[in-house]
């Protein structure tokens, strides 16, 4: 069990607040040259819609990489990330000139001294994007 | 069609890959993340992603990458990377299955610096039919 500062243990079932990120396809350009992924997909709205997608779609690992954020802003920073996994099961939809919400919430599923498990909720626009999101997290 | 043989074989990346701190601060910013000491957590997939792709682009493994989606990933991170990191990479096609169609491929990859295993993680992509 975690003390923290002397506030009370964390104990499974504990909610951790929900948190919403905001997507925009300037955002998808920037996640394009910070990974590498240049897949036109997530950039080109004609590309897109030709492979039959609805519209531009978010790169999934940028999906994963800010609810990572919200992971490990919880736990304590970074290097608190010991595990990380994450199904995409529907695409983050980018229209042209919006934001779109990604909302994050999560619960703890196990504590073991310090080593605590999530399980991670992700929608946007209502719909669940990730499925089966689970993190090992060393909390401080 | 992915070429059975390929299965269980592990490719080695021939070049390693040199981490940056402007790489790690470009990643986190997009993120929102201030502290640039160590890469979040997800930052390996710059590199585990391109070699994974590369791997099942190898005409003697046979995907068409280009209708691959991104089905399932997962990271067991051993360290942290940090700016002046110097990475290899080795892949390995661990699983392989055919489902109403679409090929389904699970590639595991290693990051090692010269110190040993620094993370390893594991893309399941999908070819649709």
């Amino acid at each position: 069990m975690v003390h923290l500062g002397g506030a009370r243990m964390i104990q499974v079932g504990d909610e951790i607040a929900q948190r919403v990120f905001w997507i925009d396809r300037k955002l998808l350009k920037k996640y394009a040259d910070a990974s590498g992924d240049q897949n036109p997909i997530h950039q080109d709205e004609a590309f897109a819609k030709s492979v039959g997608l609805p519209d531009v779609i978010a790169h999934g690992m940028l999906t994963m990489a800010l609810v990572g954020k919200f992971v490990s802003d919880w736990a304590g920073g970074s290097s608190a990330v010991k595990e990380y996994s994450t199904r995409f099961v529907k695409p983050v939809i980018v229209p042209l000139g919006k934001k779109v919400d990604l909302t994050v919430s999560a619960t703890v599923t196990e504590v073991d001294g310090s080593n605590v498990r999530l399980s991670v909720t992700a929608t946007s626009d209502g719909v669940k994007v990730l499925g089966m999101t689970k993190a090992l997290v060393v909390k401080s | 069609m992915l070429n059975p043989d390929s299965v269980g074989r592990t490719f080695h990346s021939a070049k390693s890959f040199p981490v940056t701190a402007s790489e790690i601060a470009a990643f986190a910013a997009v993120i929102g993340e201030d502290d640039l000491t160590v890469a979040p957590p997800t930052f390996s997939i710059r590199i585990s992603l391109e070699q994974s792709q590369d791997v099942l682009s190898d005409p003697q493994v046979g995907i068409d990458w280009s209708r691959v989606v991104h089905g399932d990933q997962k990271f067991e991170i051993v360290r942290p990377i940090v700016a002046g990191d110097v990475l290899t990479c080795s892949s390995t096609i661990e699983n392989y299955k055919v489902l109403a169609g679409n090929e389904i491929a699970t590639v595991r990859s290693d990051l090692h610096s010269k110190d040993g295993l620094v993370v390893s993680s594991w893309s399941t992509l999908v070819v649709r039919a």
